[in-house]
């Protein structure tokens, strides 16, 4: 199913606040969705419009190009599952799971024995078998998400919502939970829209990335595109560390304003005039010393391994910065006399330009 | 479980200071305030021989008296169910202007002088009263009769109920009812299986609550009750009617059957409770 979002808006009640300032999305149909950004970009507040909790004052929502304009409209098609996971605590795993095909009007309801079977399956489904009598709060965090998603499943929506599902997790089962749930959408055939403030998890488990800011989407783009062409120096900043430098571009050449940072040709296109480069650390490289009368200026003062790469600091003027080498290529000694940025993307006034 | 009775009597690793000698204070403190008194009421009723305890138990207007104060009590706890429920509802979700007054209000029986309520509702339900004799034109009688015992303790029980359903009502996150309308459920299938659901322990600790507040009542209820033996005489009332006539076997004979009662009837929805409560165990 697909989901298309149209100038949505929304105000905070009894202000002129934008919570939801004018927000467009195509969502389409086996999509999986991040909606990543900080606390109080929207991304929530744009979920739960999605999901029809929250009114908005203009805009639409379409699902399969119909709209939807109310939660009636969508029940039981799209499946919610809450930060907290909403489970009904009075009720037992099964009943939880069975809820929406208990509601169902009474020509509609499947026989009791089909909802029993569905249940089984589900319990099956999210490994966990034999959990079906015990009550919510007998259970540990990563299996009330569970229960929270075979309840939303149960009805056989085709749109799967999930707000902050890992949010509660730690982080050994968070990372199991997300590459299970990746391979349930893809099982199921889902449209999946996640949101999170976790940017590594966005891009590990999305095909797409969503990022907000202060209720407006700034970038939607592939995780991809998103590291090769952050649209603001917020969303380069926002996806990993960032190192900034300020400078000029001359004549086809930026020149930062720190003098150990080696001039680079800028792409066709970038005119003179103030501009500001942004790299990550793995991405500057140290320049060797070429004979023995340069003036090594550079040191590196380790700072421990991560990830394959090695960590280091770097004294840059004032500054210190952070520069990463990968483990394999990284000595214990970096020195050098000048900075390479040349793989640094170049900002104007926030803006991605060249 | 074991473990944990054992070090209740062990003073091991206690935070509190004085283990043992606050332990034996608080024991004695109860057993002088609480068992005394009760083991007392026990004992005394049969000094007489048990020939006069049965005679005494076989009263005709005890027995009534005591149907009376039951019944009443059951029927007006009953009834603060719904009204309880709804006050409290409104408390927990209701933004309405005056919330924060309504909320002081909802304990004013608790802390008015029974007597106080009591003269207040025979002056308003009473044949000559604002809302009595606007009653009386439709020829429905409030007062002096059972219909004024149970509005009496209506107004008595109340903050029983609300005061029990509002902390849970309170502490039920919102998005269990989004999440059962996302679910397809109607409205009323969210109020009954969502709300009312989780909150049946808490309105059955409420109803019991007021129940024994009811059997209890002496203040609020004599003004409008009419206190006409074998009609509208309560329990409690008969033990005071028993006193002033010095028999004293006759009283605490009353007296035994409603301690009895009592602890059977808490004791009974204390057992209710947990069963519908099963769910809120921690593992």
């Amino acid at each position: 199913m697909s989901i298309e979002v149209c100038n949505l808006v929304r105000l905070a009640p009894g202000t002129q606040q934008r919570l939801l300032d004018d927000v467009s999305l195509k969502v389409p149909d086996g999509a999986f969705v991040a909606l990543v950004g900080p606390s109080g970009a929207g991304k929530t507040t744009l979920l739960r419009a999605i999901a029809g909790l929250d009114g908005c004052n203009s805009g639409s929502v379409l699902l399969d190009d119909r709209p939807m304009t109310s939660v009636k409209d969508r029940a039981g098609r799209m499946g919610f599952v809450f930060q907290n996971y909403a489970l009904f605590p009075h009720m037992t795993v099964a009943r939880n799971i069975a809820f929406g095909l208990d509601v169902l009007p009474r020509g509609e309801r499947p026989a009791r024995s089909a909802i029993a079977k569905r249940v089984e399956e589900l319990l099956e489904l999210m490994q966990l078998q034999g959990m079906g009598g015990k009550h919510p709060a007998k259970l540990s965090g990563g299996q009330r998400q569970r229960v929270a998603l075979a309840r939303a499943l149960a009805t056989g929506p085709r749109v799967l919502l999930l707000d902050e599902p890992f949010g509660a997790l730690d982080p050994i089962v968070r990372r199991s939970i997300r590459t299970w749930l990746r391979e349930l959408h893809d099982t199921l055939g889902l449209t999946t829209i996640l949101v999170t403030h976790d940017q590594e998890e966005a891009l590990e488990i999305a095909d797409r990335i969503v990022v907000m800011q202060s209720g407006r989407i700034m970038q939607d783009a592939s995780p991809q595109d998103l590291d090769e062409q952050p649209a603001t120096e917020f969303v380069m900043e926002f996806l990993g560390e960032a190192v900034s430098f300020s400078g000029e571009v001359r004549h086809g050449r930026m020149i930062a304003d720190d003098a150990l940072v080696l001039p680079f040709a800028v792409p066709e296109g970038v005119t003179d005039g103030p501009i500001t480069a942004m790299i990550r650390p793995y991405e500057m490289t140290i320049k060797k010393p070429g004979s023995a009368q340069d003036v090594l200026s550079l040191y590196a003062a380790p700072r421990g391994t991560r990830n394959g790469y090695r960590h280091y600091t770097l004294q840059l003027g004032e500054r210190i910065i952070p520069f990463y080498r990968p483990v394999e290529a990284a000595d214990a000694q970096v020195q050098g006399v000048a900075l390479d940025i040349s793989r640094a993307r170049l900002f104007r006034q926030g803006l991605l330009c060249g | 479980m074991t473990l944990s009775r054992l070090a209740f009597f062990r003073a091991g690793g206690s935070a509190l200071p004085g283990y043992r000698l606050s332990l034996t204070l608080t024991l004695a403190w109860t057993g002088f305030f609480i068992i005394l008194p009760l083991s007392t009421l026990l004992v005394y009723p049969w000094q007489g021989g048990p020939a006069a305890m049965l005679s005494a138990l076989h009263d005709s207007r005890m027995l009534a008296a005591l149907w009376t104060s039951f019944s009443c009590a059951g029927i007006a706890a009953a009834c603060n169910i719904p009204f309880g429920f709804l006050l409290a509802w409104a408390l927990a979700r209701g933004h309405l202007p005056g919330h924060r007054l309504a909320d002081a209000l909802i304990d004013l029986p608790l802390a008015l002088p029974t007597a106080v309520s009591g003269i207040t509702l025979a002056t308003l339900y009473g044949p000559q009263g604002w809302l009595g004799a606007v009653l009386a034109e439709f020829g429905i009688s409030v007062s002096y009769n059972k219909a004024g015992i149970v509005l009496a303790l209506m107004f008595v029980g109340l903050p029983f109920v609300v005061r029990a359903v509002e902390p849970v009502l309170r502490n039920l996150p919102q998005e269990l009812e989004e999440a059962a309308h996302l679910l397809g459920a109607r409205p009323w299938q969210v109020f009954i299986r969502v709300i009312a659901a989780p909150v049946l322990p808490a309105l059955i600790t409420g109803f019991g609550l007021a129940f024994a507040r009811g059997i209890g009542e002496y203040g609020s209820v004599i003004f409008i009750a009419g206190n006409q033996p074998f009609k509208s005489e309560i329990a409690p009332l008969l033990i005071v009617v028993r006193l002033q006539e010095f028999d004293y076997p006759g009283a605490t004979a009353i007296a035994l059957v409603l301690l009895c009662v009592s602890l059977l009837s808490l004791a009974l929805i204390g057992g209710v409770r947990r069963r519908f409560a099963l769910w809120s165990e921690p593992a």
